[in-house]
């Protein structure tokens, strides 16, 4: 199975969805900050990676297998469970290409372009992650 | 104070919900979750934690985020483990795997980064 793009997902889900995860992405930016000042950025850069809105997704990924299931008349709590486990087995991937993000911007912030390293880094989290997943797919 | 934190919201708000949309747009449902670890809160939060407080203190954050970003793939298999395992509901499995992140990241955090 190869990567596609599929949009159909973007007019399933609704306004107040994409609300939810602005709010949460946005209260655990601003936590992070206020917690980095508070304890230092030692316990203020553990929140860098905290799954703030994994619950939120999961949870709305459940839902729309469960209704599309539903829409068939047939009971689609499995399905629903199973779509948020095989998202949260992409999440743990994704978070290998993470490890690697930070150990670049560690290394390498003090000594170049914050936009430069944010974009390099960023580009390694997406090739990590893509070819953990791809040896992965092959197994 | 609060304007900072008005800063911090909107961008992480937005750059959080862009990398959620760009999640949405790929199909398998196992690459799309790459996109639940994508870097956002990350890029976000360093690129004004530079701005105010320089890069070696951001550089700081980064170290840390280490045992954060383990931890996170920790919690990730905890998710996928009670959702397979003992098929609870997403947000249960979801919420409750939360103590797994902070024992896992604070722990490392303890041991080798402290």
């Amino acid at each position: 199975m190869i990567v596609r793009f599929d949009s159909s997902t973007l007019r399933e889900t609704r306004w107040y969805e994409y609300a939810l995860r602005f709010v949460f992405g946005g209260v655990i930016t601003a936590a992070a900050g206020l917690i980095a000042q508070k304890f230092g950025p030692g316990i203020g850069g553990l929140f860098l990676a905290f799954p703030a809105i994994f619950p939120a997704t999961a949870t709305l990924i459940e839902k729309h297998e469960k209704e599309k299931k539903e829409r068939k008349g047939l009971d689609g709590s499995r399905r629903g469970r199973d779509a948020a486990a095989l998202e949260a087995a992409g999440a743990a991937m994704g978070s290998l290409g993470l490890v690697l993000f930070a150990v670049l911007v560690w290394r390498l912030f003090p000594h170049h372009a914050t936009g430069l390293v944010l974009t390099g880094a960023t580009v390694a989290w997406l090739a990590a992650s893509g070819g953990i997943w791809s040896v992965r797919r092959k197994l | 104070m609060l304007h900072d934190v008005v800063i911090r919201f909107l961008i992480g708000g937005v750059i959080v919900s862009a990398f959620a949309i760009l999640g949405n747009l790929f199909k398998p449902k196992m690459f799309a979750g790459l996109f639940g670890a994508a870097p956002s809160v990350a890029i976000a939060t360093l690129a004004l934690t530079v701005a105010k407080n320089g890069r070696s203190y951001a550089s700081m954050e980064a170290r840390s985020m280490l045992a954060g970003a383990i931890a996170l793939c920790f919690y990730s298999i905890c998710v996928a483990f009670l959702l397979l395992r003992y098929r609870l509901p997403a947000l249960t499995a979801t919420l409750s795997s939360t103590a797994a992140w902070f024992c896992a990241a604070f722990g490392l955090w303890f041991v080798f980064l402290r």
